[in-house]
């Protein structure tokens, strides 16, 4: 299982703020992670499609999107930061 | 020491627990960052802030600050460090976050505080929505942040 977690707009656009999910079969990147839940959430899709920028973090270290998943990661999606 | 807290805090009173925690220092420099009344989008139209709410990564946002702050002690020696962010509802003109460094001279002090709010403004997990007459809207990352990070690359 893998957790995931969503912050801010992102959170607000898909109207929760976090799932826990098997790491579907073929799914080894944090690329093919977001396509994938491209083609099984519509909401996810819209995230991707109209946000300029979304940011990935893996055990809450923020990561490029070839980041290799592994069995128990808490993955969070967010927009940048805006703190201070 | 780092703090992520709903509640306000008191200047003088952390200024004094720096300055007893950093032994013999000869300088301390404190940043505290307040809630503007107006947000400038970089638009002609700024609108007053009725109120703001801060939300973050529990976890990931003591984890991030903690590094920025391990990396300032090791680039300037600091003898201490102080940061505090508040979370949840805020209004115009509270206080929002407080840095405070202290090393032997003035210049570790100085260019650490500004090392440590550079990076926490895009690298600590904080993100911004505001409400104003028109509604209630999440702010966007500014350009200015992203290149307060960039003068810092080849230092």
């Amino acid at each position: 299982m893998i957790q995931i977690h969503y912050f801010a707009s992102i959170r607000e656009q898909l109207e929760k703020d976090k799932e826990q999910i098997s790491l579907p079969d073929g799914v080894a990147s944090i690329d093919e992670l977001i396509s994938h839940l491209q083609t099984t959430d519509p909401k996810f899709n819209a995230v991707i499609n109209t946000n300029n920028k979304v940011l990935v973090a893996v055990n809450q270290t923020v990561v490029d999107r070839s980041y290799k998943l592994s069995e128990n990661d808490e993955i969070a999606f967010f927009p940048p930061m805006t703190g201070g | 020491m780092i703090s992520v807290q709903a509640d306000d805090f008191d200047i003088a009173h952390e200024y004094e627990l720096i300055r007893k925690r950093a032994g013999d220092a000869g300088a301390i420099v404190t940043f505290t960052g307040l809630v503007r009344e107006v947000y400038d989008h970089g638009e002609t139209e700024s609108e007053k802030i009725q109120s703001l709410f801060l939300e973050h990564y529990p976890g990931m946002t003591e984890k991030s600050l903690q590094s920025i702050v391990d990396t300032a002690n090791e680039k300037w020696s600091l003898l201490d460090t102080r940061v505090i962010h508040r979370v949840g509802a805020l209004n115009p003109n509270d206080q929002i976050v407080f840095v405070g460094t202290a090393s032997a001279h003035r210049q570790n002090a100085f260019d650490a505080a500004r090392f440590i709010m550079d990076f926490l403004k895009s690298e600590a997990p904080f993100w911004k929505r505001q409400a104003t007459e028109s509604g209630v809207e999440w702010i966007e990352s500014r350009q200015s942040d992203a290149d307060a990070i960039d003068t810092w690359k080849d230092s």
